[in-house]
């Protein structure tokens, strides 16, 4: 079995975002990771190796310079045995369907069948590539996986929907999995592992290369501006002795929040 | 507290490869996930996490240095850094390490016999039995020479009498490196545990490193097998070369927990209001904030050339030990000097200070105290010894 894992490098869970001064990018302060949805797709890919042989691979769309250290030091040195990064100066405005269509490729040439996205990236909290990549495969998909098994080509999984209610679904590879929290418990990375990351293979793939043209990743949904939200109206402080106070926060919550 | 991304006003992380500062990252989360969330409920109780010990020893951090027989066979930069973070959690966490890989298993894997490593480097690599390091007396602390513990050959077998104190992880081990005189020559033996007339006690009472276990090991006539000397060394020369790759390690250590202050601090300093504001925008705060920052970068420039020098096999021990004093003086003074910001809140075990404060009176103590370093300074520039 080939198993693929989509994976994208962006700002850590506790890193700050805020738009450019001139509101056209965004930035972010702090160090750049591993998504936690992509890190249990690493860990439910590689435990699947584990269990029923295959080779495992990662699959991104950015800048090698960028994210190949945290590639290996989070991807590789848990097991994946390669990286496929997909590069080229027409994806840098790419929007969710340009990224779909490389990732798409990309998994298409390397003959996987099975492949593990993270529910969703933390950045840009956009949530549609694994869905279109699916779609331009094919394949069958199921979101928001907290239990995975595989045998022979069948699948089962099980899926959280609202309300805590579990639905277990079933079909035929090749599929498409987004990771739930809960799915796994993600290892750490040993480090001798770390050290051996750095031998693994790691491929560098330009439109080009997939068969894809500058045109058939060219945005449909550009991006005018970023705002930040609005600051936060700053609280009260309410002074005096304690039936004052009370009394006061009585009054104020009834009369200007209007909440009681 | 906002997420703690270590010190680096030099830039001294363009100095590590990528691989090193991946396992700088690795062990820092691990320490994020695994000691900080517990270790303040040990040092309080006076107890070692003992179910960390596998783990560390899955993770990497037992031997690091070290290759060959399950040791993870990292650089000593990578070796360095594992220090800095396992300190930067406590100084008994990052003690355990330097005791099990540098004073234990380097011994075993540099002096041992083949089949002392086949036994025993593999186990204490993955954490699976532990080990510590005998060499203080009650009466022989910075004048190892002096040691009364000795070994007689009884033909078949050695004697083994005397006592050693003030020994980490002690009540703990599985295998004791015990220092003792044979025919006057100091020798390393292999002492494990359960062998008849060997005990020990642990030392309670500590006020500092809560966290480790500190014994005493008592020999009488206990009967050793003629293999478990360590057949490849003898003199002091074989507990100092082990005590010179552990203080390499402090050296690092030192900065994490100095590190850990220096943030804890900021943060404080930063989020505290007196007289209508921070307590950082107050000059004499500033002031004190600032020499953290530039004792730290100035550790750590030292840390890393030692690290660079030792893969490149120049290291002389003196460098250690220049290392080792400054490092540990300073993080123990910007320990006390973050108690100090931290006010009244700074002696609590909410904050680590107090904790890492206490810790680093022991770590500027052991392997050699502060002034021996000195001294050992003092020797290589005049030629003139004066501690002998
Ligand atoms: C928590 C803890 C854990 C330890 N773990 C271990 C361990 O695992 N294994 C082990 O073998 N040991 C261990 N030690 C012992 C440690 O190495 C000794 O405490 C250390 O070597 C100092 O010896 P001492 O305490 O006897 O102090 P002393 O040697 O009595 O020194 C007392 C003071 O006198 C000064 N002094 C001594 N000689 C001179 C001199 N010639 N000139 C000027 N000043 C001098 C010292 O600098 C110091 O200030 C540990 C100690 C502690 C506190």
């Amino acid at each position: 079995m080939k198993i693929g894992i989509c994976a994208k490098v962006t700002a850590d869970t506790d890193a700050r975002l805020s738009p450019s001064a001139d509101g056209g990018s965004f930035e972010f302060s702090g160090k750049s990771v591993v998504g936690p949805y992509d890190m249990f797709a690493v860990e439910e890919a590689v435990q699947t190796k584990e269990k029923h042989g295959g080779d495992t691979v990662v699959f991104t769309v950015g800048a090698e310079s960028d994210v190949l250290s945290q590639l290996r030091g989070s991807v590789l040195a848990l097991g994946v045995d390669k990286a496929v990064i997909v590069e080229d100066p027409a994806l840098a405005n790419a929007d969710a369907l340009g990224v779909a269509r490389a990732l798409a490729k990309a998994i298409e040439a390397e003959g996987v069948d099975l492949v593990f996205c993270g529910k969703q990236a933390i950045d840009d909290d956009n949530v549609q590539v694994p869905a279109m990549i699916a779609g331009l495969l094919g394949w069958a998909q199921v979101s928001r996986v907290t239990a995975f098994a595989v045998d022979g080509t069948s699948f089962t999984a099980t899926r959280a929907m609202d309300g805590g209610i579990k639905q277990v679904v079933s079909g035929n590879l090749p599929v498409l999995i987004t990771a739930e929290r809960g799915l796994n418990t993600p290892r750490y990375a040993k480090l001798p592992a770390i050290m051996k990351a750095k031998k693994k293979p790691t491929e560098r793939r330009d439109l080009a290369a997939l068969g894809l043209s500058a045109e058939a990743v060219a945005p449909k949904v550009s991006t005018s501006a970023y705002g930040s939200p609005p600051e936060r109206p700053s609280g009260k402080i309410i002074e005096g002795d304690t039936d004052t106070v009370v009394a006061e926060l009585v009054r104020l919550l009834r009369e200007e929040a209007k909440v009681l | 507290m906002s997420s703690y991304e270590g010190v680096d006003f030099y830039r001294v992380d363009d100095l590590l490869s990528d691989e090193e500062k991946a396992i700088r990252e690795a062990v820092r989360a691990w320490v994020e996930d695994r000691v900080l969330p517990i270790i303040e409920r040990h040092y309080q109780e006076g107890t070692f996490p003992t179910d960390l010990a596998r783990e560390m020893g899955e993770m990497g951090f037992l031997g690091a240095n070290l290759s060959g027989y399950g040791c993870p066979g990292l650089n000593n930069v990578c070796y360095g850094l594992i220090c800095q973070e396992l300190e930067r959690g406590d100084s008994a966490i990052r003690s355990f390490a330097s005791v099990q890989g540098s004073l234990v298993m380097f011994p075993i894997h540099a002096y041992g016999s083949e089949e002392q490593k086949q036994r025993w480097l593999p186990r204490l690599a993955r954490g699976e039995a532990i080990g510590c390091f005998g060499l203080t007396e009650p009466d022989f602390g910075s004048n190892p020479s002096g040691m009364i513990t000795k070994a007689e050959d009884r033909g078949d077998h050695y004697l083994l009498n005397g006592a050693k104190m003030w020994i980490t992880n002690g009540t703990l081990a599985d295998v004791a490196v015990v220092w003792a005189k044979l025919d006057g020559v100091v020798h390393g033996f292999l002492v494990e545990e359960g062998m008849e007339g060997f005990s020990a006690p642990e030392m309670t009472g500590k006020h500092s490193l809560r966290a480790s276990v500190t014994s005493e090991l008592v020999f009488s006539d206990v009967r050793l097998p003629k293999e478990n000397l360590l057949p490849g060394i003898r003199g002091l020369r074989g507990p100092l070369s082990c005590l010179n790759n552990a203080r390499y390690g402090i050296a690092w250590g030192a900065l994490g927990a100095a590190t850990g202050c220096f943030h804890s601090a900021t943060e404080y300093a930063k989020s505290r209001i007196q007289f209508d504001g921070p307590i950082a925008r107050f000059q004499l705060v500033q002031d004190k904030l600032a020499w953290m920052l530039r004792e730290i970068t100035k550790g750590q420039l030292l840390a890393w050339r030692l690290g660079r020098m030792k893969d490149e096999g120049t290291l002389q021990h003196e460098q250690v030990s220049l290392a080792k004093m400054n490092n540990v003086d300073i993080a123990l003074r910007i320990a006390r000097t973050a108690r100090d910001i931290h006010g009244a809140n700074g002696i609590l075990g909410e904050y680590p200070i107090m904790r890492h404060m206490a810790n680093l009176e022991s770590v500027y103590t052991y392997e050699g105290t502060h002034d021996i370093h000195n001294l050992v300074l003092g020797r290589w520039i005049t030629g003139i010894p004066a501690f002998t």
